[in-house]
């Protein structure tokens, strides 16, 4: 693994909460999804940090990003859907305990 | 009496355009060539190269599978450049329908597609796909069985997604061209379903 | 956005007027999609639109949004200067429109 990437600490299958936290910045952890629980369906890689790069700095190291899968009626009070319809979100490693 | 010509004033924005490409050719950063040939470019990535992939995914059950695991070597091996593309292809069955949203911006296959259309990156779909994708889907004609489940990818980060719709009953035989004409971009976002 | 509370989705396209492809065809170079210097990045671009005032989604249309973002994101990387720009654009407003 190179230097300038982190080791990736989930797997497929991992239940994960998405942190509940508001900094200011550009972030791609999107509002609705803060705070819930999902499960890992894959890792799909190391990536720039995005918050790093809005700012015109490096964003390494490279985070680990994952697909995480959440389903619908645990993410909005009163979905209407079906209870099996699942809503699945690419989020980065730091985002995610 | 004022004459009428073919005089139209720009509007702020494309003042701007104009402004801030002529100084990046002034400072030697791009070229008016290099512009022309990146609109004609763009211009020549449309929905007909996804149908293209689409086609040969249900014809070539070894095709799919590979466009399951990497869709962007996929659509390298036949032949389609797609740069900077990570392309992530979901399959559509009798229990899952598959629908791509991007709620932080307009994130789409853009090098394999083309540009997205306007409904795509509206504020409307955007907020809406991901809480209530069935009243979405409903708004564009498409009414899911009570046996499909919805499964919606909110395109976050560096992943892109192309959703493979199911093969219509009654194909059967169809020449892959004919196969690809039925494939909409609407299916491949996933708000609509091919028709044969 | 997601999850706010929203309107019906009206299916709408419009074909791109050139100006809006040139927009787009800039940001494809100056990011590097095709090789070449990259000058910024998609993340800025967002930045940028995302730190937009709030009204402008119903003041500006989307590719307004971009050359804006572009612009400022030139800006704050030094490529061009305020002052530049300033001046470029009065001097092709005197050249005349299209």
């Amino acid at each position: 693994m190179a230097a300038s990437e982190m080791s990736a600490r989930f797997r497929p299958g991992d239940r994960v909460r998405v942190r509940k936290a508001y900094p200011l910045g550009h972030i791609r952890t999107p509002f609705y999804i803060r705070g819930h629980s999902g499960v890992v369906e894959r890792l799909c890689g190391s990536f720039g940090n995005p918050e790093e790069l809005a700012q015109m700095r490096s964003g390494e190291p490279k985070q680990p990003l994952y697909r995480v899968r959440f389903l619908q009626k645990d993410v909005w009070p009163g979905y209407r859907g079906d209870a099996r319809d699942v809503l699945e979100v690419e989020i980065f490693q730091h985002w995610l305990e | 009496m004022k004459e009428e010509g073919s005089y139209q004033p720009y509007s702020y924005f494309q003042l701007m355009e104009v402004s801030l490409r002529e100084l990046l050719v002034d400072k030697g950063i791009v070229t008016e060539a290099q512009v022309e040939a990146t609109v004609e470019d763009m211009r020549s990535r449309s929905p007909e190269r996804g149908a293209k992939v689409v086609a040969r995914a249900w014809v070539d059950g070894s095709f799919k599978q590979k466009l399951l695991e990497n869709g962007t070597r996929a659509c390298e091996e036949l032949g389609l450049d797609v740069p900077a593309l990570r392309l992530v292809v979901v399959e559509n069955t009798a229990s899952v329908h598959n629908m791509i949203v991007c709620t932080l911006c307009s994130c789409y296959p853009r090098m394999l597609l083309g540009i997205p259309p306007d409904w795509y990156k509206s504020r409307n779909y955007r907020s809406r796909a991901v809480r209530e994708p069935r009243a979405v889907l409903a708004e564009f004609g498409l009414q899911l069985g009570e046996e499909t489940a919805i499964r919606v990818h909110d395109s976050t980060a560096d992943m892109r997604y192309l959703v493979l719709p199911m093969r219509p009953a009654g194909t059967e035989g169809w020449a892959e061209e004919r196969l690809a004409s039925i494939v909409t971009r609407d299916c491949m976002i996933g708000v609509a379903v091919p028709r044969k | 956005m997601g999850g706010l509370p929203a309107g019906k989705v009206e299916a709408t396209e419009h074909d791109y007027a050139q100006w809006e492809r040139r927009v787009d065809a800039l940001m494809v170079l100056l990011s590097g999609v095709r090789g070449g210097t990259r000058l910024m990045t998609v993340d800025e671009l967002r930045k940028n639109i995302e730190t937009l005032p709030p009204d402008a989604y119903e003041r500006m249309s989307y590719y307004e949004r971009w050359v804006t973002s572009i612009t400022q994101t030139m800006i704050q990387r030094g490529v061009i200067t305020t002052e530049e720009l300033g001046r470029k654009m009065e001097e092709i407003e005197k050249r005349g429109g299209k």
